[in-house]
């Protein structure tokens, strides 16, 4: 019997769930990374690999356990290694004696045949292709509701009057978007779950700092890597804007709120005009435009070894002085201990405030 | 017009024809020649703790140039042939340097890639020489020039002489000795030249080997074209050129009768080996010759890689003697 599963990314597993199930495939879901996952990756990838290979693979072997035999994952684009994660994943999972296969999709409008060719290996209902079409619609929308719940979350936490109440209503109307099915369940679910997300009680008059995050995409993306730092965070009463979001990292992001109307790019030119793969240039672009929407600090999240965030961080130096704007990088691994990095943000925050303050005093009011 | 460079990372493939091409041009060149204690504790001190030895040890010698140039010469090499890329620390280097150290003098960073538009090189070239404010003639003279001699370089290099050696002889006209004797065993050591070539992070790996009565082959040593031609299956070519090359390599030595042992040397810290290594050793698996990997870092002692060396040359020869 086949059976199909995928990594785990922050929340987006329900839409790819719901997916592959329409696709007519039994779908094996892969659990949110822990300890274990991390153990069985460092177990069985090379030392130096990055953090999300790593915790890929530990991810895949749990799955295997519980039946999985057809791994699907996106390829990379540029020149980073993610492009040749699938690869060493199946050669490794093979050495191991498990016969998987992995499905690797390559961005449709580069490798147009490749998609076709793997999406009709998915598609054991034998869906038409405006069948099939609809599907990815719906699975898209969900995605897109997952993605502004998110949103509203890491808004209404550093405001919220009792601790811990964004964080449990978030829980519970995921699931509301869940088991939303048609494509007007699920906007009636985000709907209601906005709704219900804005009835949390809020202090109004608590001074909030703007900070925002920059880095490469899966430690971003997936919470149980980065040690939930968002919501450390908006703990500390912080508002959290994320560069990134599986349904907003393809389009070009054209930052409307900036006066020029710059892009990511163009911020990025004067520091680092060429293209370096990974996320790296981003990094760069993006922390320009958080300083000239006057934030209070820019985090920047990465895996350890990651050779175009290593980059970034080197010129981010120069930015974080240029633009008086602090910036405060994780590399993240296995060894990445919460206690650590709790405190670190701690002082970050402590930091931002008293600056915050000061210019406060320092305007004419 | 002094111009610096740096002696490490792409000095070791492209030095010669770079510095014959701004003597030409009279203009002063300066290298910051081998590497020294200093330079490793610069670089160590002032490049982020994250970034791989060779990286660092970039930054102590674009230091120890700071005072003596008047520009330093960080060309972006995005893509040489068309195909691979370099590790995307090549593609900031010219950034990081001008951004991540304090007070450096003016980068020439003319970017030559030539997926762009042809000759890409060759305009690079022009772009620099004019940058310099020297006439058309006189830039493609020196262009001319440049290539005579680097191709000179890659014959040194195809007779078995490393990269530092070759430019030895190339500048200073050393009398070439042989260093590869018939009779003895041969090593290949793979990984990137301007690693096995640093004689301080490598501790002199080539010379150990020799000392202990080895012929070593590097993949400078092989000619394009038998690397071009290696075939590893996988799935995904690899898209550094660096990496590449040493993949192909040693899939190359691994055929070869006369290839005693393979040792793979590769830096602490650097992202593309934590994958070459991993299909190097998948690619050997189903094949009989030794092999081993030795990581260096900044503080790898003698003492240390010389026990390994030993104790990996004993083996080889107790294999050898056994069959
Ligand atoms: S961007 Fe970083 S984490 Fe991603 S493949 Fe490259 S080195 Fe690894
Ligand atoms: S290939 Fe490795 S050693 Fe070379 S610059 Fe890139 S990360 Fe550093």
């Amino acid at each position: 019997m086949r059976k199909v599963s995928f990594p785990h990314m922050g929340e987006s597993y329900r839409a790819f769930k719901m997916l592959l199930t329409d696709l007519g495939n039994e779908v094996v879901l892969p659990p949110r990374p822990s300890r274990r996952t991390l153990n069985l990756g460092v177990q069985h990838s090379p030392e130096f690999a990055c953090f999300p290979l790593k915790i890929v693979m530990g991810n895949y072997l749990e799955v295997i356990d519980k039946g999985a035999n057809l791994l699907v994952t996106s390829g990379g684009v540029g020149p980073c290694r993610a492009g040749l994660y699938a690869e060493l994943h199946k050669k490794t999972l093979r050495e191991l004696g498990h016969p998987v296969d992995i499905i690797v999709f390559e961005p449709p409008r580069l490798h147009p045949i490749n998609f076709i060719r793997n999406v009709n290996r998915l598609n054991p209902a034998r869906l038409s292709i405006k069948a099939i079409i609809e599907c990815i619609k719906r699975g898209w929308r969900k995605l897109q509701a997952l993605d502004n719940l998110e949103k509203i979350s890491h808004i209404i936490r550093p405001e919220e009057l009792h601790r811990g109440t964004t964080t449990r209503m978030y829980k519970k109307v995921l699931e509301w978007v869940d088991s939303a099915y048609t494509t007007n369940e699920i906007i009636e679910a985000e709907a209601a779950a906005v709704d219900e997300m804005n009835k949390i009680p809020r202090d109004h008059e608590r001074l909030i700092l703007n900070l925002g995050m920059v880095g490469e995409i899966y430690v971003l993306l997936e919470p149980a890597s980065n040690l939930e730092i968002e919501e450390v965070l908006g703990n500390l009463g912080v508002r959290v804007e994320r560069s990134m979001f599986l349904t907003g990292w393809t389009r070009d992001n054209t930052w409307k709120e900036t006066t020029e109307g710059m892009t990511v790019k163009d911020a990025a030119h004067p520091y680092l005009p060429e293209l370096i793969g990974g996320h790296g240039r981003d990094s760069i672009g993006h922390t320009i435009l958080y300083a000239k929407r006057n934030f209070d600090g820019i985090v920047q999240l990465a895996p350890f070894t990651c050779i175009p965030e290593i980059v970034a961080r080197t010129i981010l130096n120069k930015v974080s002085h240029d633009y008086s704007i602090p910036v405060l990088t994780f590399f993240l691994d296995e060894q990445t201990g919460k206690a650590g990095m709790v405190t670190r943000l701690e002082a970050f925050v402590d930091l931002m405030r008293m600056k915050k303050m000061q210019a406060a005093k320092l305007k004419p009011a | 017009m002094r111009i610096g460079i740096p002696g490490a990372l792409f000095y070791f493939v492209y030095y010669p024809m770079w510095k014959v091409f701004f003597e030409e041009l009279e203009t002063e060149v300066i290298t910051s020649g081998k590497t020294t204690r200093e330079m490793v504790d610069n670089g160590v001190r002032e490049a982020l703790a994250d970034a791989c030895v060779p990286v660092k040890l970039f930054f102590g010698h674009a230091m120890a140039l700071k005072d003596k140039v008047d520009q330093l010469f960080i060309p972006r090499i995005v893509c040489m042939n068309s195909k691979t890329v370099y590790c995307p620390k090549f593609l900031g280097l010219p950034d990081m340097i001008r951004h991540g150290l304090p007070d450096m003098p003016p980068v020439i960073d003319v970017r030559i890639d030539t997926r762009d538009k042809r000759f890409a090189a060759l305009r690079a070239f022009m772009a620099t020489g004019h940058m310099l404010k020297k006439s058309t003639p006189a830039v493609l003279g020196a262009y001319a020039k440049s290539r005579v001699t680097q191709m000179k370089f890659y014959r040194l290099l195809r007779s078995g002489f490393q990269p530092a050696e070759a430019i030895d002889m190339v500048f200073n006209r050393i009398k070439a000795k042989p260093v590869i004797t018939t009779g003895q065993m041969t090593f290949a050591v793979v990984g990137y030249p301007y690693i096995i070539n640093d004689q301080y992070i490598s501790v002199d790996v080539v010379n150990k080997l020799r000392r202990m009565g080895i012929n070593v082959l590097t993949p400078d040593n092989i000619s394009p074209l038998s690397v071009a031609m290696q075939h590893y299956d996988s799935g995904k070519r690899m898209f550094w050129t660096f990496s590449d090359k040493v993949l192909r390599a040693t899939r190359y030595f691994a055929d070869r009768k006369n290839i005693d042992g393979i040792i793979h040397l590769s830096a602490f810290g650097c992202g593309p080996d934590s994958i070459v290594d991993r299909f190097i050793h998948m690619d050997n698996s189903r094949r009989s010759v030794p092999f081993m990997s030795l990581t260096i870092d900044e503080h790898s002692g003698e003492a240390g890689i010389g026990t390994r060396l030993e104790a990996f040359v004993d083996m080889v020869k107790r294999k050898k003697r056994g069959e």
